[in-house]
């Protein structure tokens, strides 16, 4: 009896289980709390990537994708247990992409220890674009502190390259993540002689009705908006409230989806945000995603999210994590490579809008190149603005550089104190 | 006169309106802890779900269309009708009259008699499970929630205060509004409690229940009456702060807001709810207009708490709490 127990049980893992060669990335999501309106369309699009791999090409390289979901809520700890999980599943994760800051910070030591890269796209330790000190983790294409350097390009530009004696707020989470841009707001401020005040929100920042006094009696020139959740959506309905002049408020990538404008009605009409990837669905690549995902009844959640800008944000992100996948399988000459390897693939990635295209992806994301001291491209994005008559927010530039000498100093600096703090010598 | 003089004025007035919005939630907390005792947790989550069933209802939405979707194959999202703001109102206080039921029914009648925090308990599991329960019939998008209540600067105000100071006072139409229903939802609790009969059996359930159930009081009946009424007061204050922020997840977490109000007014006052409320809003808002910038700002969340630390010193009981006295 106990022997045929010990068969079925085996039996029954191996029909359940994924194959013991497949590529496993855990999909660390969160789908309830109060971020989840966030968490939702990320996951549904970093998985129906993944979904339309398996479909039509049988995975890649020949390998299938083995997508571990494991819901985080948004909450560190419970991301930490995430990880702690899943880092063994099948052969073992080969990447880690949290949408989180604060659950970032916490793998850094521990995906390091492990050898497992981890790719903060866009969020987590900004100075991890220095390959040399963060062997393990990439933020390509671009990062917090190229975002203030975006909107403040875009006020200089809007104003004819002088914006001296502006007076500029940021209005901000009060977290880890929301101070992300000051010290660059700050240099900028220097550089171009506007004047920086500084406006804090706490979580999760229902309430911003002295913030929003403050401004309205401050009178500045622009807002620019680090916020995340429910901070957002106040914070427009707070401007439309006090007639703020919505062009002249600008939110970082992490401030700008649609539920974070929709609830304020025409009035959020003009809002902008940066962003370092491009928006909508008029992409080749969503055609082959209705065919062979969402008519396939195989696309994640309730497959709604389609276009939205979050659903690209994790569509993107799966994008680069198979294309790394790629690069690794043809530096190795292996299909089936573990976490080491696909660190090889990410130091060695190179976006080129030949290879976009050819994704069904055209001019969908600025083109860079990882390398073993960049692991954080070159800092593009673009400036996108919200018409809530079309419900959508449309890029209204191209994509263009942040203030590298401002930017690359900063890094510089804050990779060097954390290589001290850890005893890291730059390995190149 | 100065500047900071009028902003202060600005500041104040401000301040008030958001003291109104504190004391909607704690309102609902005071109700339940009145007529039975229990501290309920879940009474932000109350508001989230009425919150989200009005939203639900006025938009068509199938509930558990997810789910239907998932295990039928379906594609199942709106029936394809609207239902006008009023009627769907009053089709979702129907439906927190059912919650209240199930809930007593559930969980509250196989626990009459126990400790407190026994009760207090329950309450935190009730959060997690209705908040869960709301995602699974709703879903968890952010939803615009319209039933017509005005928004945005108040002209009126605005020029009055333009003409009297040389500077335009912003007061939310919203929070005028808001202190119009709390000012009618208190007077009507109050005389309620004070005036009707399930008033007053509520105060006796609350003050002893073995001895209300010896003079025949229904405390099953009781629970229910006051459960529902800590739902309605929760669907209002989830009207309120569904329209300011959209009814998200992150709607629950205005109970944190009201926790000081109720430690400041006393857990057991109809009237200390509002009061508490204004002080807290005031104070808040004001230290934050005068200190805020001194220390880096962000100061409201943990000054509430800290004013309402300081009048516990000095009042145990909130401001307008009932005296505990226990004798051997």
């Amino acid at each position: 009896m106990k022997q045929t127990l010990k068969i079925a049980a085996i039996a029954a893992l191996m029909a359940t289980g994924p194959a013991l060669a497949d590529l496993t990335i855990p999909d660390t999501s969160y789908r309830t709390g109060p971020y989840a309106p966030n968490g939702i369309p990320f996951s549904d699009g970093y998985q129906d990537y993944f979904t339309l791999l398996n479909e039509r090409d049988g995975g890649i390289g020949g390998e299938r994708i083995n997508l571990v979901e494991c819901e985080t809520a948004y909450n560190t700890e419970k991301g930490v247990e995430c990880y702690e999980a899943t880092k063994s599943a099948g052969n073992g994760a080969l990447l880690y992409q949290p949408l989180s800051t604060g659950i970032a910070y916490q793998l850094i030591p521990k995906a390091t220890a492990d050898g497992i890269p981890l790719h903060t796209m866009g969020y987590g330790r900004t100075s991890a674009k220095n390959g040399s000190v963060f062997e393990w983790v990439f933020n390509y294409p671009a990062n917090y502190w190229d975002a203030a350097s975006h909107a403040i390009t875009h006020i200089l530009e809007q104003n004819g390259g002088d914006i001296s004696g502006k007076k500029i707020t940021l209005l901000y989470h009060n977290s880890a993540y929301g101070k992300e841009p000051i010290r660059t707001l700050e240099e900028l401020g220097r550089k171009h002689g506007y004047e920086l005040t500084t406006v804090p929100v706490d979580h999760p920042g229902q309430e911003q009705k002295s913030q929003w006094l403050q401004i309205r009696r401050d009178r500045p020139d622009y807002v620019i908006m680090w916020g995340w959740g429910a901070m957002n959506q106040v914070a427009v309905q707070e401007a439309v409230n006090i007639r703020f002049p919505m062009e002249n408020f600008i939110g970082n990538w992490y401030s700008g989806a649609e539920s974070d404008v929709r609830g304020a009605g025409a009035g959020a009409t003009g809002y902008k945000t940066v962003t370092f990837h491009s928006l909508g669905r008029d992409y080749p690549l969503y055609d082959e995603i209705q065919r062979y995902v969402v008519d396939a009844g195989k696309a994640a959640g309730a497959g709604d999210q389609l276009g939205t800008v979050l659903y690209n944000r994790g569509l993107y992100a799966a994008m680069l994590a198979a294309e790394a996948i790629r690069t690794a399988q043809e530096i190795h000459g292996v299909s089936a490579i573990n976490a080491a390897q696909l660190r090889d693939g990410m130091e060695n990635l190179e976006m080129t809008e030949a290879r976009m295209a050819a994704l069904g992806l055209p001019n969908f994301g600025p083109e860079f190149k990882v390398t073993c001291e960049n692991h954080g491209g070159n800092g593009y994005g673009a400036i996108a603005q919200w018409d809530a008559a079309a419900d959508e927010f449309r890029l209204i530039t191209d994509y263009f550089q942040s203030d590298q000498e401002i930017v690359s100093s900063l890094i510089a600096e804050d990779s060097a104190a954390y290589a001290a703090e850890n005893g890291i010598t730059p390995r190149c | 006169m100065p500047d900071s003089v009028i902003f202060g004025m600005e500041v104040f007035l401000n301040g008030l309106m958001a003291g109104v919005l504190y004391a909607l939630v704690a309102l609902g907390f005071v109700l339940i802890y009145k007529a039975s005792g229990i501290f309920n947790y879940a009474q932000g989550v109350l508001a989230l779900f009425a919150a989200l069933t009005l939203v639900g209802i006025m938009e068509g939405q199938v509930p558990f269309g997810h789910l239907i979707n998932a295990v039928f194959g379906t594609n199942l999202h709106h029936f394809g009708w609207e239902v006008p703001a009023l009627l769907a109102i009053a089709l979702t206080a129907l439906v927190m009259v059912g919650l209240a039921w199930v809930v007593n029914r559930l969980v509250f009648h196989h626990l009459v008699g126990q400790d407190p925090i026994i009760l207090f308990m329950a309450t935190i599991g009730l959060a997690y499970f209705l908040e869960g329960f709301g995602d699974v019939t709703w879903g968890a998008d952010i939803r615009k929630l319209d039933v017509g209540l005005p928004q945005g600067l108040n002209p009126w105000i605005d020029e009055v205060t333009y003409n009297l100071f040389g500077y335009g006072f912003f007061i939310d139409n919203l929070d005028l509004v808001a202190t119009v229903v709390a000012a009618i939802l208190v007077v009507a609790l109050v005389a309620f409690a004070q005036y009707s009969k399930h008033g007053r059996a509520m105060r006796a359930v609350a003050d002893d229940h073995q001895a209300a159930l010896s003079v025949g009081i229904s405390l099953n009946f009781i629970w229910v009456m006051v459960w529902s009424l800590a739902g309605f007061v929760a669907l209002v204050a989830g009207i309120m702060w569904g329209t300011k922020m959209g009814v998200q997840f992150s709607l629950s977490l205005i109970a944190l807001k009201a926790l000081p109000v109720l430690m400041l007014g006393g857990f057991t006052s109809i009237p200390g709810a509002i009061v508490g409320g204004l002080i807290i809003g005031v104070g808040e808002k004001m230290f934050e207009f005068a200190i805020g910038p001194l220390v880096g700002g962000a100061t409201e969340n943990w000054f509430a708490y800290m004013l309402a630390l300081v009048f516990l010193v000095f009042r145990p009981q909130g401001l307008f709490g009932e005296k505990i006295i226990e004798r051997v």
